[in-house]
């Protein structure tokens, strides 16, 4: 329900924090949260803060979903 | 050994501030003008030290005028500062009515303990933008307020300038089928202030696009048949959307954009979804809309592109009929919604 | 945007709403409660009710933890912040909300109260460090998501010793409020007004995973899909709860897989576990008074807590006779049921916490869809 949006890990700064880039834009969250982020991570900001890890795999998977989807909704023609 | 008569030290640009006596009319008053707005601004108007300004305009035509308070902070940000703005803006007021800039007039209001060395900076800018715009500032004034009574510096300028008695531009002009074009990207300046911002540290590659339009806007109208061009605004505070929704009541018709169509930077796109904005109501300053004869729509946007200032003009919606007055927009996912008045200032959100 | 625009994608959802169409059942309509706030504002935002069948209706939940922060509270952040000393700081979304006496924090301000608007927790404190001899209180809002954060302020103060800085606590549980939700008995002008799913959090679960959902779907008997952010996410999620009401199946799913599993963040529970302790009842407004549903900092740091700092007292104030906010917030009615809407009640001038807050059901509606109450006449060129 919160405006969290997912950015990629650019550089690791001192402990718990981090540099994200969002197309471009670059900000300086907390990772305390998640510890186990690093460069070339994406994780899910919110209010200044990393709450948790997106995982690629699991995106990819999603959107193949949708993919399958839209191929059973056209065969079901 | 007496000091020479009239000896004044110079100013004191590396750490000397604004005091009160800059404001009282006394010697220290008239040092600030002599030294600093004066041969930065360096015309006769200024030269010949009269309160006020006598001017000539083209005769045959009728006078424009528009004023602007500038209070923007951080005074000096990516691409700007509050000098070039006040500039820029104010010159793009009279330019929307279709007229030519003529002449400004620069007020200051300035806070006890400014540094001098930002007051250089922003005067300078200023001058600058003023030059290259070429409409100078003939006439000006300065006060200062005791500390904690200002951002530093408020500038108020006034334009005026003249236009043709053929020309008939404005808010209510729009006509139902109409085009909706817009000079370029949206958003760029108000992105770039945030991030200037203390509570935001983000690094954008993101500049301020404060710029003077009038020449561009001129070529519109040299290059158009009259008649062609209905409605210029420029989208300040309140971005695309306020302005939009502005010429909509003041026309009594609706609008239907295409989001798609739309031009945002990517970077700023970025930065508005990190801080829950919306780039449709995020400030510009150096863009315009223009609403004009459908027909003439695409030579607009051929002749913006051509302009440095216009290289991402695009056509972004039409004006249709509609009493209640609303701007709608098919969105790129692929439904409509209205893109409504801004309520109150543009805060962000956290969900 | 890598992974925001791939889920934006008109074409896809298309696809989803024909897949939804002819899944649903004739002669039956579903009724399924987004409790996000988030949720709420992309439907509004992206027109997904456009793209849905009739007999699918969207009811917009209490998932916002503006709208739900009862007048008392703002009053009573108001009071504190008109206090001399105070510089009282929060997000941006709260400014707005319309308390008692014609006030609001963004209107105390203008009457002299010191209030800040921060974007993180961390500018809070930022600010206590900027300013030692001034008492510096955080307003924190939120639910799981905004939790941790606020959770790691207060210790970091510890560990810097910060004696002037404080934070005042509303912070909101999810879990409870819907299971409030499926308790109450159902009233309203709505005929059939139970509701056949949810549509879960989708940020709230990367903390607190979904897990805790799977009690109230197995004794309620009602399908929760928890559904990622965007509108690709929400369509599908839809797809999946009308799948299960067809199959009468009660499970928690999660479409939101790159982000959120059953466990959630563990290091953000134990965070927040370790500052905050469940309040006995808290009252939510538009629900009133519920039990175990928001936080209240532990009595460890007692120092940072500004209720008992400051020895705040806390007064009910009833909503406007009118404001149907309560309902909406509910589900049992839609923004135009309630007669101020869009009448006396704008986001200009907004009677209730549903219209100030952009996820509240009825700015979303007046902002983005309302264009729909009223036949417009379309021209185009």
């Amino acid at each position: 329900m919160c405006l969290a949006i997912p950015a990629l890990v650019v550089s690791v700064t001192d402990k718990e924090k981090a540099i994200v880039d969002l197309d471009g834009v670059r900000k300086q969250i907390s990772t305390t949260l998640t510890p186990e982020a690093g460069v070339g991570d994406y994780v899910i900001v919110h209010v200044g803060y990393a709450i948790g890890m997106l995982d690629p795999d699991e995106a990819q998977q999603t959107l193949q979903l949708f993919g399958e989807l839209v191929a059973m909704s056209e065969s079901a023609r | 050994m007496s000091a020479r008569a009239d000896y004044m030290r110079p100013l004191n640009y590396r750490d000397g501030c604004i005091d009160m006596n800059h404001g009282g009319g006394g010697r220290v008053a008239t040092q600030l003008i002599d030294e600093l707005f004066r041969p930065a601004f360096d015309n006769d108007w200024l030269a010949a030290g009269n309160d006020a300004a006598l001017l000539d305009i083209p005769a045959g035509e009728r006078l424009v005028m528009a004023t602007d308070g500038h209070v923007i902070s951080p005074l000096e940000f990516p691409g700007g500062d509050i000098g070039s703005l006040a500039v820029h803006g104010t010159i793009n007021d009279v330019a929307m009515l279709g007229a030519a800039p003529l002449y400004l007039s620069a007020s200051f209001i300035l806070e006890e303990g400014l540094l001098l060395s930002t007051l250089q900076r922003i005067v300078a800018s200023m001058a600058e933008a003023s030059e290259k715009a070429g409409v100078p500032v003939v006439t000006g004034d300065t006060k200062v307020v005791q500390r904690g009574k200002g951002d530093g510096v408020f500038i108020s300028t006034t334009a005026v300038g003249s236009v043709p008695i053929t020309r008939n531009i404005g808010g209510a002009q729009a006509c139902v089928g109409d085009a909706i074009v817009v000079s370029g990207t949206m958003g760029d300046h108000g992105v770039a202030v945030m991030a200037t911002r203390e509570s935001l540290t983000f690094e954008t590659s993101i500049e301020s696009d404060s710029a003077a339009l009038h020449t561009m806007i001129a070529q519109l109208f040299a290059d158009l048949p009259v008649g062609a061009i209905h409605v210029l605004r420029d989208p300040t505070r309140g971005g695309l959307a306020s302005a939009l929704n502005e010429i909509a009541r003041q026309s009594g018709v609706g609008m239907l954009l295409e989001e798609a169509t739309i031009p945002v930077r990517q970077e700023v796109d970025a930065a508005c979804e990190l801080l829950g904005l919306d780039p449709l109501y995020v400030a510009n300053e150096g863009k315009c809309i223009i609403v004009c004869r459908d027909d003439c729509a695409d030579r607009i946007v051929q002749i913006l592109r051509k302009h440095p200032l216009g290289s991402k003009a695009a056509r972004i919606g039409s004006i249709i009929e509609d009493p209640h007055g609303f701007v709608q927009m098919n969105t790129d996912f692929g439904g409509r919604r209205i893109v409504d008045w801004m309520s109150g200032e543009p805060l962000p959100r956290i969900c | 945007m890598k992974y925001i625009d791939e889920f934006r994608d008109g074409k896809i959802a298309r696809k989803i709403a024909t897949r939804i169409a002819y899944e649903v059942e004739d002669e039956r309509m579903y009724r399924f409660m987004e409790f996000c706030g988030g949720h709420t504002h992309a439907i509004a935002r992206y027109g997904i009710t456009d793209l849905l069948p009739a007999s699918v209706k969207m009811i917009h939940g209490p998932g916002c933890p503006v709208c739900v922060l009862p007048i008392g509270r703002i009053d009573q952040a108001i009071r504190l912040a008109m206090q001399e000393n105070v510089m009282l700081c929060t997000y941006g979304d709260v400014m707005r909300v319309p308390a008692s006496d014609g006030l609001s924090l963004l209107r105390a301000r203008s009457q002299g109260a010191d209030i800040r608007m921060v974007y993180s927790a961390t500018d809070a404190l930022e600010l206590a460090r900027q300013y030692p001899n001034r008492e510096v209180v955080f307003l924190a809002i939120g639910f799981e998501t905004t939790t941790p954060p606020t959770a790691l302020i207060i210790r970091q103060a510890v560990t810097e010793s910060l004696g002037n800085f404080s934070v005042l606590c509303n912070h909101v549980l999810t879990p409870s409020a819907i299971t409030h939700i499926l308790q109450s008995p159902v009233a309203g002008n709505s005929s059939s007004a139970s509701i056949d799913g949810f549509v879960g959090p989708a940020h709230v679960s990367i903390v607190i995973g979904y897990r805790p959902y799977e009690t109230f779907a197995r004794e309620y008997r009602k399908p929760v899909v928890i559904a990622g952010f965007e509108p690709l996410d929400v369509m599908q999620s839809i797809l999946m709860l009308v799948k299960q009401v067809n199959e009468q199946r009660y499970e928690v799913e999660n479409e939101f897989t790159r982000a959120v599993d059953r466990d959630g963040n563990t290091a953000a529970q134990s965070v927040m576990n370790d500052v905050f302790r469940l309040r006995e009842s808290f009252e939510w407004r538009g629900l009133g008074n519920v039990t175990h549903s928001a936080l209240q900092v532990r009595n460890r740091y007692r120092t940072f807590d500004a209720e008992q700092r400051f020895s705040l007292t806390f007064n009910t104030v009833p909503d406007h006779r009118q404001c149907d906010c309560g309902a909406i917030l509910r589900g049992v009615k839609q923004p135009t049921d309630c007669r101020l809407f869009a009448r006396v009640c704008t986001p200009e001038n907004p009677m209730g916490s549903c219209m100030v807050s952009s996820e509240g059901a009825c700015a979303a509606h007046y902002s983005y869809g309302r264009f729909r109450d009223i036949a417009v006449v379309a021209e185009e060129a």
